[in-house]
């Protein structure tokens, strides 16, 4: 045991928050645990490559050959089209995917004591969260490029030219940005990792009950109207439109309006939750 | 130095909390000086735990005021923040980082700058004797390390007030008996300390004052000689080779209680020599032949059972 004097010097009383370092701290803090523990990010790239493979390989031939001539390019049929076709539903499970990634981290991280040390602590609060928002969004960047590589690898062949690509980016980063704060909620709401895990899943499921991997127009009445309301479908259609390079319509500002309705609510909601008595 | 006399580390009057219609807190009134130990004993369910959770931050009071470090709970709480650390019932670690990372990363939120955060980890691993497993998982840590870590990790922030919840609850006796002198290490430092504790044994070691909580409430208070004073409880025990000894010797003291089974007497006595010396010359007088003579002192034991009602005897550990 060595001298304890040297631990107790004076502490000047400087009450200044740093939210921008401790975001920082709080980042590096996440990022070190997903090289940690990196079954996690390769079950959660891996899910939507899975589900690309058996799209395009298994249901492909047919699906392409349905897409007949209501999609552009879905003329020609067949497995090459249905790529084109199935690859921004991938995209956007992927970014699902991820985030869900997020609520199970965020439980994790509240079932163990270690936030109630933060909440104790003379730290800017919201860093905790802004802490796992970043490295979500860093780990779901990292996933969109890998899945995006396997996509291109089974015959996706994106026509957009470098401002498609650019706006793409932006997109996936705004819609990535929505999803990933509605987790961090999703994920404190939760009792248990369990349940962290399962909460997120409808986000998953959406791009199905939308025009991600049929056009909607191929689906029963009821079901139809929900798919062509429901935020996944704008989002999806706004990717495709940039991916090939078609005209968009209003998805785009439908599908930003989403995303920004999304974040927002995510965003009051998770601080809500955070600033809750424990 | 200023000349005004220094606020005391905490003070709470009336604090009250309940959680629905139970009443966990009723009425606690603290006072606790700068650079002592003060130890909130009580069963499970005594309202230790919540009581620590209202003067860290945690939770808010229903009713009542406090003041922490010389800072008002309700009205300042991060100045509270900025002047306490806790180290909780359960660790308080990341489990994926390692033991140095960990320190770091408090280091960090504390705004050290990177050398002075790495000098304050190599010190704290070095003084918790953490050394060797610095550079490993936390995860992978025994039960005496992780409580180490936490504790240390509580430090890196210099605080004025510290916070130990059950501090040794679960651990092993060599661990414990390191936890004690880390504590007694910290309080030579100056650092006021809050412990809350279901061993008697540990507020007796610690301890300079001692709250005994009960449903609540705070049903005595003092240091453990003053506590162990106001109760009688010291007594000389005698035993006997046959039921004749023990009549003989029940009628020559006359303020004795019996246990025939065991054929023991138990006579009331301050334990002092003086008072051994008149016993055993009344017994002696008689030719009374003892098998076996004990003096017992009062401990926190009798205090505490003494104090509590009897729903909270089972639960308090005595060791």
């Amino acid at each position: 045991m060595t001298t304890t004097a040297a631990l107790t010097g004076p502490r000047p009383a400087d009450l200044r928050f740093h939210p921008l370092r401790d975001s920082a701290t709080m980042l590096r803090r996440n990022l070190k645990r997903m090289l940690r523990y990196p079954s996690m990010t390769v079950m959660l790239v891996g899910m939507p490559v899975v589900f690309l493979l058996l799209f395009v390989y298994v249901l492909g031939g047919t699906l392409g050959a349905g897409l007949g001539g209501t999609v552009p390019g879905g003329a020609a049929g067949g497995r090459a089209a249905y790529a084109n076709y199935v690859a921004p539903a991938i995209i956007l499970m992927t970014v699902a995917a991820t985030v869900q990634g997020t609520a199970i981290s965020i439980a994790m991280d509240m079932t163990e004591g270690i936030i109630t040390r933060f909440r104790t602590m003379h730290i800017a609060r919201v860093s905790v969260l802004t802490g796992h928002v970043l490295g979500s969004v860093i780990q779901t960047v990292f996933s969109l490029a890998i899945v995006i590589g396997v996509a291109v690898l089974v015959g996706f062949r994106p026509t957009a030219g470098l401002g498609g690509w650019l706006a793409t980016a932006g997109f996936l980063l705004a819609v990535t940005f929505a999803l990933v704060w509605l987790s961090v909620a999703l994920g404190q709401v939760s009792k248990s990792v369990e349940t962290a895990s399962n909460l997120p899943m409808p986000l998953v499921l959406l791009p199905f009950l939308g025009s991600g991997f049929v056009p909607t127009d191929s689906m029963p009445a009821g079901l139809r109207w929900f798919a062509e309301y429901q935020p996944f479908t704008p989002i999806i259609e706004t990717l495709r439109g940039l991916l090939m390079d078609e005209p968009i319509g209003n998805h785009a500002w439908i599908a930003l309006a989403w995303c920004a309705v999304i974040a927002l609510g995510g965003y009051l909601w998770s601080k809500r939750l955070f600033n809750r008595e424990s | 130095m200023t000349s005004t006399q220094p606020p005391p580390a905490i003070v709470a009057t009336g604090l009250r909390r309940s959680f629905g219609d139970h009443v966990v807190l009723d009425g606690l009134d603290l006072h606790v000086p700068r650079g002592t130990v003060f130890s909130l004993l009580g069963a499970n369910g005594a309202g230790k735990t919540t009581t620590v959770k209202i003067l860290s931050t945690l939770l808010r009071a229903d009713a009542g005021d406090a003041r922490v470090a010389g800072h008002d709970l309700a009205r300042e709480p991060d100045a509270v923040r900025a002047a306490i650390g806790v180290t909780g019932q359960f660790s308080a670690v990341d489990k994926l980082l390692t033991g140095e990372e960990n320190l770091r990363l408090m280091a960090d939120l504390h705004q050290l700058t990177r050398r002075d955060g790495r000098r304050r980890a190599a010190q704290l691993l070095e003084q918790f004797d953490l050394t060797e497993a610095a550079g490993k998982p936390a995860a992978t840590y025994s039960g005496g390390m992780l409580r180490r870590l936490d504790l240390a990790m509580t430090l890196v922030g210099s605080p004025q007030v510290i916070f130990l919840d059950e501090p040794t609850t679960g651990l092993d006796p060599r661990s414990r008996r390191a936890m004690w002198q880390i504590v007694r290490d910290l309080v030579a430092g100056g650092v006021t300390i809050f412990l809350t504790t279901q061993y008697l044994e540990e507020a007796d070691e610690l301890a300079d004052r001692i709250a005994v909580l009960d449903r609540g409430r705070v049903v005595a208070e003092g240091t453990a000689e003053e506590l162990k004073r106001r109760i009688p409880g010291g007594h000389v025990r005698l035993r006997f080779a046959d039921p004749q000894c023990l009549d003989a010797a029940m009628r020559v003291l006359n303020q004795a209680s019996r246990d025939n089974d065991a054929l023991a007497l138990r006579v009331p006595s301050d334990g002092s020599l003086r008072s051994l010396r008149t016993l055993i010359g009344r017994l002696d007088d008689q030719a009374i032949e003892v098998d076996e003579l004990s003096v017992h002192t009062p401990d926190l034991d009798d205090v505490f059972l003494a104090l509590t009602g009897d729903s909270a005897n089972e639960k308090v550990t005595t060791r």
